[in-house]
């Protein structure tokens, strides 16, 4: 046996998966895009940006990255405090989105925290489970 | 060796093949001809068409005209047709409690607004068709957060009737829709109203393509407002 002999091969599989990698625009959360284009982009855009100080953006958000423990019972349950994202007060309420379980609230959160520059934690399903033990519904009332 | 070479040059062109036709392309409304192959859409000079139904009275074209209106705005201002004399205006129907399309409708409004701030000859108004929740003093909250002058962008409400009776008029879909998120279906067109009373142009406002045409359309329509033959 020669370790030459295996050189193309590696060199083979490297390049795929570099290619596969850098070549088509790599998007790790899929799912995590998905649900936010459908459930969250309406008001905060898909790009992030939100709308004027209607709706809080999500891009650069200091809220986004001070308020981490509490993105999934925010995406499930709503808010309804008036907030502060980026020195700019925001108070309509937020409706919350139950119908998306734990694995997709952590995909969400996933996309949002490595969307448009935003460099954050990369969480995982447990964490977000333990965060929803500490969340109930009645904390917040949603949208009117 | 050159085998392996031959399906690593094969899988590359294919993995970057397949990468370069990724673009969505959605389609333009309106006027566009094919010259040489290629689709060419009409030249800034051309004149916008008038939209809606044509009548002929006494031997005479007569086209659509938005009839007389007054609603009130977040100012409790009187929004009439005078308020748009000698201006074209943006047109489109909303919510503010609207947990659909109204955001993202909203946001491409304020890239009009933005475009067209220091204009005196463009105006904008949105019709509320939330008569239950949208009170003026609602309004107002809205426009404040929108952050928008209320002399150039005017959120309307009044009466029920004759508000979804202008939606018609402006060819834009307003219904009560109690199976509908929010309480209220509705399009999320926007339309475009000339010194005449005429509609001259449509974009859809979720698809900021569209935008970017219909504000070439509002270009053009400052330019030259009258109607083709």
């Amino acid at each position: 046996m020669n370790a030459s002999q295996y050189l193309p091969g590696f060199c083979f599989c490297t390049l795929i998966m570099i290619l596969s990698f850098v070549s088509c625009d790599y998007q790790p959360y899929k799912q995590g895009r998905n649900l936010y284009n459908f459930y969250c982009a309406t008001c905060h855009m898909d790009d992030g940006s939100g709308l004027r100080g209607l709706y809080p953006p999500l891009a650069g958000a200091d809220y986004l990255a001070n308020h981490q423990e509490n993105l999934a019972c925010i995406i499930r349950y709503g808010l309804a405090d008036t907030i502060l994202v980026n020195q700019k007060m925001y108070n309509y309420a937020m409706p919350g989105v139950e119908e998306l379980n734990d694995v997709q609230i952590t995909n969400v959160i996933n996309y949002i925290n490595h969307a448009w520059g935003n460099d954050l934690q990369h969480v995982k399903v447990e964490d977000i489970k333990n965060a929803l033990t500490g969340c109930q519904k009645d904390q917040s009332s949603g949208a009117d | 060796m050159s085998k392996y070479l031959f399906f690593i040059s094969l899988l590359t062109a294919g993995l970057l093949y397949s990468c370069s036709s990724k673009e969505e392309k959605f389609p333009l409304p309106g006027r566009h001809d094919i010259v040489d192959g290629k689709t060419v859409y009409s030249s800034r000079n051309a004149k916008l068409p008038v939209l809606g139904n044509r009548d002929t009275v006494d031997g005479k074209l007569v086209h659509h005209r938005i009839s007389d209106f007054e609603f009130i705005d977040q100012d409790s201002n009187k929004i009439t047709n005078q308020t748009f004399k000698d201006k074209i205006y943006v047109v489109d129907v909303f919510f503010t409690s609207c947990p659909t399309i109204c955001p993202k409708v909203k946001k491409q409004m304020l890239r009009i607004y933005d475009k067209y701030r220091a204009d005196d000859r463009v105006s904008l108004i949105s019709h509320s068709i939330d008569t239950r929740r949208d009170s003026v003093p609602r309004l107002k909250d809205y426009a404040n957060k929108l952050e928008i002058d209320s002399e150039k962008w005017h959120l309307v409400t009044g009466d029920k009737e004759k508000i979804y009776d202008m939606a018609d008029e402006y060819f834009l879909v307003a219904l009560e829709d109690p199976s509908a998120e929010g309480g209220y279906d509705h399009s999320g067109t926007v339309i475009l109203v000339d010194q005449n009373r005429m509609v001259r142009a449509y974009a859809n406002g979720l698809i900021p393509e569209q935008i970017d045409r219909f504000m070439e359309d509002m270009d053009r329509l400052l330019l030259d407002n009258s109607i083709p033959e």
